[in-house]
């Protein structure tokens, strides 16, 4: 069954394309699919007979012990047949009903056919939680089925009415459906339903699932989606709101039944809803003028009697209720697809401008006269042995003193009388004669547009007399509801009670019929009592405007606004926890070493300072002032790594503020300063109370020692590294680690599109003759500096940096270029050092990166955009990349040798003047993070640098770009 | 476990600091009340790793069992690097919302766009919606009419696909 089911999802995603190459031939081929699983189903009939079950289950989330599972019991069976059945019938239909160039052919056909395969696992999962994710998964494609005509205004807003409508149905049966899992402690719905669980969280459960119910089969007060769903084509109304999804409701019920029907509150809410659900779609229904919506409200009226059916919980009823279940969905799929044949061929559903369609197709009528005599009731047809087997077990439970089944039988013998009346109006409006039109003119359609309808009225005239057959499979469903019985479906039963209520029946409807024009005058009478349609209307109206004033009264501050929300939220969440906090720690010392005061109190000011100064740079310095007060401290509390990381960091920070700044005006700009001051100052000062209060109390929390304590083991066995910080950024914990360079990568590309809008893949300004003189020839020649005293040892004078001659000479520094030009080399060096030897020293691809990044960031201070270009003519991009290639690189390759993602490998090597080292493939990993961190500042460079140089260039200097270029390299 | 009583309160006066800062509307005094609370952060990382000790690096010596804490060191070390890159972009972006703007004193000022967006505006989105459902209702009391209105039930097809239609009128 699961396979069928793949073969449904499967076949669904390639129908689009297919339907390109078949066009309307790809109905009949998929087609075949549904056709497969209906006799795959037949095929298990001999196990359903004999009342067992047909079981098969794959392991799917075992810690909440869901699997998808599927068992075909004689419900399941029936319903997978009417489902795959009806469903074949359709797609061959919708062959013949649309046109080649109908738009979104390929779409539809997928969606159908996915509905079929969805309709097929909802009936045969086991699994409750399977069953609802079916559930919900054919309320999407109803979705898509129903607003098909997307150009259309009422078939969208059909479309979404039936969406919200179900899904909220469904989201309330969810909550029912977890509480069930929970309480009977497994999602099997036959578990479920053999052991039922009591109690009043099981009542809960169960009467929050019938809502779920209710919404899917259109009972009141959900009714109103079924009728406006109409917008759909024919062929989806057939089976969607016929035959499968609006069973689904039903199905539920009816598989609940046996083991909940005794519930509180399931009797009152399932008859007292079926049974008003079926008289007003019939009192509707019989106001249609407009052929699909009388079948429409027809349907609404027979999803309630259905549902008192099914619902009612003794045997008999059971037994009645499958067979009427498949009763319905043979004529009323019989009937949508004839008023479809009649709408393609006559081109209107208004009964008003029909006239003698009967004459003119003779045996749609006959098709059509079968399936409405199975909807009124009349023998020998399948529709009266089922309505037959209602009355009986009604009749039997009111006799028995039972009120809800004197409720049940009154009102479905009402609704049964309105029901014939407007079957009958239905045959009369659709194929009578006007006598004040003339004969319609029907477009010429080929016999096999018949062919589904017909074969559906074949079944209902069959199963009439058959019936005896299928009466022993469907028994042994029936047999599971407690309480017995024994009732047989027959066509013949002899002169009971039952058969005069049916005559009854019959013969009130046809007076009802016959004396239309007085019952019409009479529901004009009727006061248009509340329209559930126009209820969903407003209250979907008012829940938008409701959403729309709330976020309008909740954003209209902007970002200060919203921060602030934000941390009075979390100091009064935060301060609470922490006022009825009872943990503190034991003991609580003023300091760990003199010194750390001093430190701290650096800090403190240079923090307050920074939030109060008006210029920006001193506030960016005073900012600095508190990260190097870190590396302070981190480096008396033993953590080198950390020191090294952040004084490099904190370097960078004020370099690429100052890139920045330079730009921008001096002063911070101060719109509402004065005014919110204190309100600020009041939320800063409550935040950083909290913060250290809950500091202080997190330190006291703790129970377990650290689990640092198999860190130093791990380190050296695991990780083969001394230095534990490095070996777990690397190897033990390395996933964070490439989620962070992850995040580098992305905020070195957000960088560099902020700056180069254009495109990120500008290259860096180049020296014009760079290209020659970087081959091995010329590697040594001097170059030529413009601006050196030009009396005729300037060809002998070295310039230090290539690009130091781009700069203007009252910019240039010849110290700081000699200085850069000095340490460039040795400062890679020493990166690359820290890079392997970080893995048992402090070091590692962090800081290595950070220095060489520094390196970089020496040559565009005394050299200028060129210089930086020059230094590292790659795209920064490709470094990027290449980094994290490594380090994904790595963890893919170790999922071929070990198993497991980022396992490293290692072999030990001595190397000159590195001395001893460990070569892991962890070392990989860190070269790669080494790589985003040089990219990322490399990015940086020539974003905030380089770019912001040009455009400031641009500003100051109104020539164009490509001269500027020759200039840099003459 | 226990702490420096020190340590904490600058904490806390980091975060308040930084907190007060970054309630600003100036992108430049948000992005150093960043950096503040980056920094209080990590130091409140730091703190969870108690009293201090010797550097995490296995030597095999007695000094091993003095070591500190290493995985907050490993936690605050990805903060401090992410923190870095977080900056840069911000950065990023003030520069890029005031060479937009160039508006000189208020060029790393932004103007608060939703201020333009009116209920009026909020109720021209939900038009659409509300008229697709008004058509679903037309359509159903349509078919209840007394006089047909000359609009038939909407006929699937098109009139162009149902020869039909044509000949009906």
């Amino acid at each position: 069954m699961a396979t069928i089911l793949l073969i449904f999802a499967a076949v669904s995603a390639l129908t689009p394309l297919l339907t390109r190459w078949l066009s309307l031939r790809v109905f009949y081929v998929i087609a075949l699919l549904p056709a497969a699983a209906f006799v795959y189903t037949l095929g298990q009939t001999p196990f359903v007979i004999s009342g067992g079950s047909v079981t098969e289950s794959v392991p799917w989330i075992p810690a909440l012990g869901i699997s998808l599972s599927f068992r075909v019991d004689t419900l399941a069976w029936l319903l997978a047949l009417v489902v795959t059945g009806v469903g074949a019938l359709v797609l061959i239909y919708c062959a013949r009903y649309f046109t080649a160039d109908e738009p979104a052919l390929g779409r539809f056909a997928a969606a159908l056919l996915a509905f079929a395969g969805t309709m097929y696992g909802l009936v045969t999962a086991d699994d409750i939680v399977v069953m609802f994710i079916f559930w919900e998964i054919t309320s999407v494609l109803s979705y898509v089925l129903i607003g098909h005509y997307t150009f259309k205004r009422a078939s969208r807003g059909a479309a979404l009415q039936a969406l919200l409508v179900t899904t909220f149905g469904g989201l309330i049966m969810l909550i029912g459906v977890v509480i069930l899992a929970v309480e009977a402690g497994t999602t099997s719905l036959a578990a479920i339903v053999a052991d039922p669980v009591t109690g009043p969280a099981a009542t809960w459960a169960v009467l929050l699932i019938l809502v779920g119910a209710l919404s899917k089969s259109a009972l009141v007060p959900f009714h109103f989606w079924l009728p406006a769903a109409m917008a759909a084509p024919t062929p989806v109304s057939a089976y969607l709101h016929a035959a499968a999804m609006v069973k689904a409701g039903i199905y539920l019920v009816a598989r609940l039944a046996p083991g909940y029907a005794d519930t509180p509150g399931w009797m009152p809410v399932l008859v007292t809803l079926g049974v008003g659900t079926m008289l007003v779609g019939a009192w509707r229904s019989l106001r249609q003028y407009d052929l699909k919506l009388v079948l429409a409200y027809g349907t609404v009226s027979q999803l309630g009697f259905l549902m008192v059916v099914v619902g009612f919980g003794t045997r008999d009823a059971a037994l009645a209720g499958v067979a009427l279940l498949l009763a319905h969905a043979l004529y009323k799929s019989s009937l949508f697809l004839t008023v479809g044949i009649i709408d393609h061929r006559a081109g209107t559903r208004d009964w008003r401008q029909l006239s003698g369609v009967g004459r003119t197709a003779p045996a749609l009528a006959v098709i059509a006269l079968v399936s409405v005599a199975s909807m009124a009731g009349i023998p020998p047809l399948l529709g009266f042995v089922a309505k037959e087997a209602v009355f009986t077990a009604f009749l039997e439970a009111a006799l028995a003193g039972d009120g809800w089944g004197w409720v049940a039988l009154v009102g479905t013998v009402l609704g049964s009388v309105l029901t014939v009346a407007y079957s009958a109006r239905f045959f009369w409006g659709a194929f009578g004669t006007r006598v004040s039109l003339a004969d319609t003119a029907l477009h010429p359609a080929r016999w096999d547009f018949q062919l589904a309808p017909g074969l559906l009225a074949v079944a209902t005239v069959l199963l009439g007399p058959l019936i005896f057959l299928l009466d022993p499979v469907l028994a042994s469903y029936a047999d599971t509801v407690p309480g017995g019985g024994d009732y047989h479906l027959a066509l013949w039963h002899g002169f009971e009670p039952a058969l005069a209520l049916s005559a009854a029946v019959v013969l009130l409807g046809a007076v009802l019929f016959w004396r239309r024009q007085g019952v019409s005058r009479l529901q004009g009478r009727v006061p248009a009592y509340i329209d559930a349609g126009q209820g969903y209307g407003s209250t979907v109206r008012g829940i938008d405007r409701a959403a729309a004033r709330i976020t309008h009264f909740a954003q209209q501050g902007g970002l200060p606004q919203y921060l602030s929300t934000i941390l009075v939220v979390f100091v009064l969440a935060l301060g609470f926890a922490a006022f009825i906090n009872r943990s503190w720690p034991d003991a609580i010392v003023l300091w760990d070493y003199p010194g750390q005061v001093v430190i701290a109190l650096i800090m403190g000011i240079a923090a307050v300072m920074a939030a109060r100064v008006g210029e920006r740079i001193t506030a960016v310095l005073l900012a600095g002032v508190t990260g190097y007060g870190l590396v302070a401290l981190f480096a008396f509390h033993g953590a080198p790594d950390l020191a090294l990381t952040q004084a490099l960091v904190e370097t960078m920070t004020i370099v690429v503020f100052v890139l920045v700044l330079r730009r921008l005006p001096q002063k911070i700009a101060q719109h509402n300063r004065p005014m919110k001051r204190r309100r600020r100052a009041l939320i800063g000062v409550l935040v950083g109370a909290v913060m250290g209060t809950i500091g202080v109390i997190a330190l006291g929390a703790r129970q377990a020692p650290s689990i640092a304590g198999e860190f130093p083991r791990l380190a050296l066995e695991e990780g083969h590294g001394r230095n534990i910080v490095n070996v777990m950024l690397v190897d033990i914990r390395a996933w964070d680690t490439m989620g962070e360079i992850s995040v580098l990568i992305v905020v070195a590309t957000g960088v560099a599109s902020l700056l180069f809008v254009s495109g990120r893949n500008a290259d860096l300004p180049r020296m014009g003759e760079s290209e020659k003189r970087r081959s091995l020839m010329h590697r040594r020649k001097v170059v030529a500096d413009p601006h050196a005293p030009s009396d005729g040892h300037a060809v002998t004078r070295q310039s230090w940096l290539l690009a130091g001659r781009t700069i203007a000479e009252k910019d240039r520094s010849i110290m700081l270029e000699v200085l850069v030009r000095l340490l460039f080399h040795p400062a890679i060096i020493v990166s690359v050092f820290l890079l392997f030897a970080g893995h048992n020293e402090p070091g590692g691809g962090f800081a290595g990166g950070l220095i060489a990044g520094l390196a970089l960031v020496s040559r565009y201070l005394a050299g200028g955009r060129y210089e930086l270009g020059e230094a590292a003519p790659i795209d920064p991009g490709k470094i990027l990349g290449l980094g994290i290639v490594l380090a994904v690189g790595m963890a893919v390759v170790s999922l071929f040798f070990s198993g497991l993602p980022l396992e490293s490998a290692y072999f030990e090597t001595s190397v000159p003047v590195f001395g001893s080292l460990s070569f892991g493939t962890s070392t990989i990993f860190d070269v790669g993070v080494y790589l985003v961190v040089v990219g990322l500042v490399l990015d940086i460079l020539r974003s905030l640098g380089s770019e912001v140089d040009r455009q400031s260039d641009i500003e100051t200097d109104p020539r164009p770009r490509s001269q500027q270029g020759v200039e840099a390299s003459a | 476990m226990s702490a420096s009583l020190t340590l904490v309160v600058v904490m806390a006066v980091m975060y308040a600091a930084g907190v007060y800062v970054m309630l600003e509307r100036s992108l430049t005094r948000v992005l150093i009340g960043f950096l503040l609370v980056g920094n209080a952060t990590n130091l409140l990382l730091f703190l969870m790793s108690g009293r201090p000790g010797t550097a995490p690096i296995v030597t095999g010596t007695a000094s091993d069992a003095d070591m500190a804490d290493p995985l907050p060191q490993v936690l605050m070390l990805t903060a401090i690097v992410i923190n870095f890159g977080i900056t840069a972009l911000i950065l990023a972006l003030i520069y890029r919302s005031w060479w937009l703007a160039q508006l000189g004193d208020e060029g790393d000022t932004l103007t608060d766009e939703h201020a333009a967006e009116t209920l009026a505006g909020t109720e021209e989105s939900f038009r659409s919606v509300t008229d697709d459902e008004a058509a679903s209702q037309e359509d159903l009391d349509a078919s209840e009419r007394e006089q047909a209105s000359g609009r038939a039930p909407a006929s699937e097809r098109d009139p162009a696909d149902a020869p039909g239609e044509a000949m009906n009128r």
